[in-house]
Parts: C-alpha cells; structure tokens; sequence
C-alpha cells in the first residue's frame, strides 16, 4: 500500500494525487494518528488544492474528521479543492456547517422489555379473539350468501391436513403409546399389576396425549403452513386483491381452513387414539406376557365412550384454535419476506401455548363436573 | 477520458430452446448513462442479469473493464446494483444494508465504516433513515437505500433496474436528478433499465432498443434523436406512444 498522501503544514494536512478506496483503511489510521493530539482552540485545515481526484468514500472520512474536530472546538474546514474535487465536497456536505451528531436508537431497559413483552402478549390475545369475532360474523353472513364462501378448497385442505398427516400421526402415536406402556409396565410389574398397563395407556391416551399429540403435530405441519401462505398473500398484495374483488378474507380463506381442520382433526385423534394403544399392546405381549385379547378386554372395560368422546371434543376445540391463530398471525405479516417468517414462527410458538392452556382448562373443567 | 468500459459481444439470451434476444452487440463508453430500453417482455431486465454475471449466456460475451465477464462467485464485483424493488435484506437496517459490503471487503474500523454509511445515506438524502428497516420505507426511499448500498464501495459502474416503476413524478424526478449528480461528480458509468420516457430524456446519453418480436436490438444511439429522426415505426411508437382519446 502507498504511503500517506498527505504532508502535515502548519495547521493543514495537504493532500495530493488521487485519493482512491482500496488506500482508506491505511490513510484512516494516519489521519486518526495526525488528528488525535489537537486540542480546543487548535485548527487544522484540509487542504485539497492538489488533489486529482477522491472517491467517494474519502470524502465521507475527511467530512467525518471534520465534524468531529469541529465538535472538539478544533477549527476545520477543506479547502482549496479544484472544481471537480468541491463538487464532491459539497455533495457530500463538507462545506456545509456539520449536523449534531447521530444520537442511535437506545438500547430499551431490561423493564421496558418486560413491559413490551406484556403489552405484546395481551395485544395478541386481543387480535386472536377480535379474529375470533371476525370469524363468527363472517358466519352468519355466510347465512345469507352461501356462495360467497370457497367450499372448493374445503377437500383440498383436507387432503394436505389430514391425509398428508397420517403418517407422521400413525408414528408418533404409535411411539408415545409404546414409551408410556414401557415405563409404566416397569412400575406395574413391581405389584404384580401387569394387567393394569392397558388402562394406564387407554386413559391417558384417549383423554390427554392422543388428542394433545396430535393437534401439536398438526400445528407443526398446518398452522405454519396456512400462516406462510397467508402472510405470502398478505405481503404481496393478494389478499388485498381478493377484496378489490369482491371476496371477504374470511369467508375465502379463513372458513375454510378452520372448517377442514375442525373435520380432520378429530378423525386423527381417534386414529391417533387407536394406534397408541396398539403402542401399548405391543409392550404388553412382549414384555409382560399378556395376551391380546386380555390387554384389548382391560382396554375396553377401563374405557368409557366418554373417554373417547372428550378428547375429541378436545381436538374440535384445538382445530378452531390453530386455524384461528395461524391465519390471524398471517394476515398480521408484513415487510416482506422477514416479516412472513416472523408471524410462522410466531404462529406456531402461539398456537402451542394456547392448545396447552385449553388442555389444562378442559382438565379443571371436566374434574370440576366429574367428566 | 472516453474508452469503453463495457463490450458486449454477439449476446444470445434464453434457456433451453427458447431463445429471448439473439446476437446483441453494443458498447458502453465510461462516464456514460446508458439506457437498455424496450417495451414490457423484450427482456431488458433479463439483459441485465446477463451483464452482471446472474446468467451464463446461450452464446456470445460480456466483458466489464477488460476483465472478461463477471464472476460473482469471487470478490465483489467491480460494479454496484439495484434491482427493481431495491432488494434490501429485510431483517437489517438501512445502516446495515449499506455497511454490509463495507464491513465485508474492507479492513476499515467500525467508526471509519459508519462514518462511510451515513455520508452514502446522506448523498441519497436519506440521512435520517438509518436506523429503519426496509419494510419502514416508501418504494423511493428503497431504491435511494439500494443506491446508497451499490455505491458503498465506490464503483466506477452501477446497473440500475427500473429506477422510476411505481415511483411518483416528484420521487421519480429527484432519483433521476441523483443518478445525474453522481454521474457528474464522480465520472460513474451509469447502465439503466426502464421504460420511463421522462427519465429516458432526463439522463440516458445512448441507449439500445431490444424488440420482443424480432428478439434483437431495433435501435440504438442518442434516445432524443431516436424519438426524432428514427424511421422505424416500432421506435417511433416507442417514443411518440398515441394517447387514447
């Protein structure tokens, strides 16, 4: 790298020859070096009258140096810059009097972000139960104008919420009834109580973790999906569009997915319900030496159709849970591609906790009442 | 000083079969605005990502300074670029999206590094939007960003993307004003897309003219003369489009 390309004058550094970028990191640390020293009263001119030429980002250093000198009471000015040079000095302001300095935006307080944190969390639950109210009023419209509705997508979503999810449903499941059964047949086995494996896994399946598991699991494919796709047509005007043309959002595109989910959900709750016990029966033949038919026997006579019913009440409730929060959390997304992958996550994270918080509802509500 | 900075050379567009522009030929002296002009679909902005190095051509060349074409896997480009919505990385400020080749190509200390990004924000008149994200600004105030960022490094060359859509005749008017500053303070070669008369004769020098039909240049030279002297009617329709009554 060239040396400086200035000499130092009495109270002026003067610059000469062509002041190019690739040099700006090493003439940067001999201006700070030069410049350091002065102190109020001091004055210190950049002098430019034998400059060829300075780029651009030069230019913002030596106005920079400038407005800092001049804030230390240092007198600074750049001068006598030939008329190709000062059009860049002036473009860049350095012949005007410096701007205050850029004061930043503050870092907010560890009590200020609590505080944001709480007004964030109630805003939210305001907007999820406004969409809730949207979403009741569309449906009394949708009384009187039927068609205004997009029935057509109803299978659609079905298929990629449903039957796209049975799988990844049947697995989990299957696993959660298997762990359950295990760690409970350890237990058991110590009282002789082998038998009692069925009830332990029919109960806790069919009231709490079949439904639970799966809604979770159909937050994770679904309630994201339908967040992205709703946040993407939010951002690129689409969802605009279909007002323009005539097409309430709510009808078109929040209906339907609630209605899909409120179909499928349950459906895979009792799927869920089935497999988790086959989980069990697995454990039950292999480790503690039941039979078939005695472990489905205790399986039926420790469940009521109570059991079965109330966890798919339970799943009704979640489905209308995660379509309302992923789609509001959708229509709330802006700026762009950022702002689409901040409500998805923010979906799913929403989602999760409100299907935990109905689940500990509806378990002090049925205890309440013995369900 | 006027050599020529960029040479394109019997430049073949498209993918596969489809062929969009065929054999296009021109050079770009330095200090020039320069203008790839063309009705909707002739592939103008498609041109553009092959001059940048985007797009490996179906035949031909580009070379940029004697440099050959661009290789944008190594270094950073001798060049700036702003692309048509402006492109700003959404999840960092204004501040960061111009410091972001700085910090990445330089061994300039933080300081020296945000004194550069407010002095480009200011040349852009954007002094007080450091501090925002993209989703906060105005469509103008994007591509004044996405100016401020392509210049961060001080190229002698910038591609301008349709500088002027959805702009308004004010904003539109002061980026064009801005693009003819930074010509004449800095000597900077400025290639631009559009379609927008106003700012055609407000800054272009010498243009091309692509044709989606023909899938070649029609026309090329002064765009002033080419309004008044040009016999091709598809030029003059261009330039002179009939107001519906």
């Amino acid at each position: 790298m060239a040396g400086p390309h200035f000499r130092v004058a009495p109270s002026a550094l003067a610059f000469e020859g062509r002041l190019v970028f690739s040099e700006a990191a090493g003439l940067w640390q001999e201006l700070s070096k030069q410049v350091e020293p002065l102190q109020a009263g001091q004055a210190l001119d950049f002098d430019l009258s034998r400059v060829e030429s300075v780029d651009g980002g030069i230019m913002a250093l030596l106005v920079h140096l400038r407005a800092e000198l001049r804030q230390r009471h240092v007198r600074c000015e750049i001068v006598g810059a030939q008329p190709s040079v000062q059009e860049i000095v002036r473009l860049y302001r350095g012949d005007e009097e410096p701007a205050a300095p850029h004061p930043g935006r503050p870092a907010p307080g560890g009590l200020e972000q609590v505080g944001a944190a709480t007004v964030h969390f109630l805003e939210s639950t305001r907007n999820v139960l406004g969409f809730l109210g949207d979403m009741i009023l569309s449906m009394v419209g949708l009384l009187k104008e039927p068609r205004t509705a997009n029935w057509r997508e109803v299978p659609r979503i079905m298929e990629r919420a449903g039957a796209d999810a049975v799988p990844i449903v049947v697995l989990i499941n299957f696993l959660v009834g298997f762990v359950m059964a295990f760690q409970g047949a350890v237990q058991l086995k110590q009282f002789g109580a082998n038998i009692f494996v069925a009830d332990l896994v029919g109960l806790s399946i069919a009231r709490e973790l079949g439904p639970l598991m799966t809604a979770i699991i159909v937050c994770g494919r679904s309630g994201a999906a339908f967040a992205a796709e709703l946040g993407s047509m939010k951002v690129s005007e689409e969802i605009d569009a279909l007002r323009t043309l005539g097409f309430g959002p709510m009808s078109y595109l929040v209906l339907p997915r609630t209605l899909a989910l409120m179909l499928v959900l349950p459906a895979l709750t009792l799927l869920a319900d089935l497999v988790a016990i086959l989980g069990g029966l697995v454990v039950g033949l292999v480790s503690l030496d039941l039979t078939v038919v005695a472990y489905l026997n205790e399986t039926r006579r420790a469940l009521s159709a109570w059991d079965v019913f109330s966890g798919v009440l339970k799943s009704v409730v979640f489905a209308i849970a995660i379509a309302l929060i992923a789609c509001q959390q959708g229509f709330a997304a802006s700026g762009g591609a950022e702002g689409v992958g901040r409500r998805t996550t923010q979906a799913v994270v929403s989602i999760l906790f409100a299907l935990i918080l109905l689940d500990a509802a509806f378990t002090m509500f049925f205890h309440r009442f013995g369900l | 000083m006027n050599d020529t900075l960029i040479t394109v050379q019997g430049l073949t567009m498209g993918w596969g079969e489809t062929v969009l522009q065929r054999d296009a030929s021109f050079t770009v002296e330095r200090g020039d605005i320069f203008a790839i002009l063309g009705g909707s679909g002739c592939g103008k902005s498609t041109m553009l990502r092959y001059l940048i190095g985007l797009e490996q051509p179906l035949a031909g060349a580009v070379d940029i300074a004697g440099q050959g074409a661009p290789n944008l896997e190594v270094g950073y480009p001798p060049f700036g670029v702003m692309f048509q919505s402006g492109a700003l990385l959404g999840s960092m400020t204004v501040g960061e999206n111009v410091a972001l080749p700085l910090q990445q190509w330089t061994s300039l200390p933080p300081d020296a590094i945000e004194a550069i990004v407010l002095a480009k924000l200011k040349l852009v008149g954007l002094q007080d939007a450091e501090d925002k994200f993209p989703a906060e600004l105005s469509g103008g105030m994007k591509k004044r960003a996405a100016i401020a960022r392509a210049m961060a490094l001080g190229p002698e060359l910038i591609f301008l993307d349709e500088p002027s859509a959805g702009l308004d005749p004010v904003s539109s008017a002061g980026l064009d004003a801005l693009i003819l500053s930074l010509n004449k303070a800095f000597g900077l070669t400025v290639v631009v897309v559009t379609h927008e008369l106003p700012s055609i004769f407000a800054i272009v020098r010498r243009c091309v003219m692509l044709d989606r039909k023909s899938k070649s240049i029609i026309a090329r030279g002064d765009p002033r003369k080419l309004r008044d002297e040009s016999g091709d009617a598809r030029v003059h329709e261009f330039f002179n489009p009939r107001k519906e009554t």
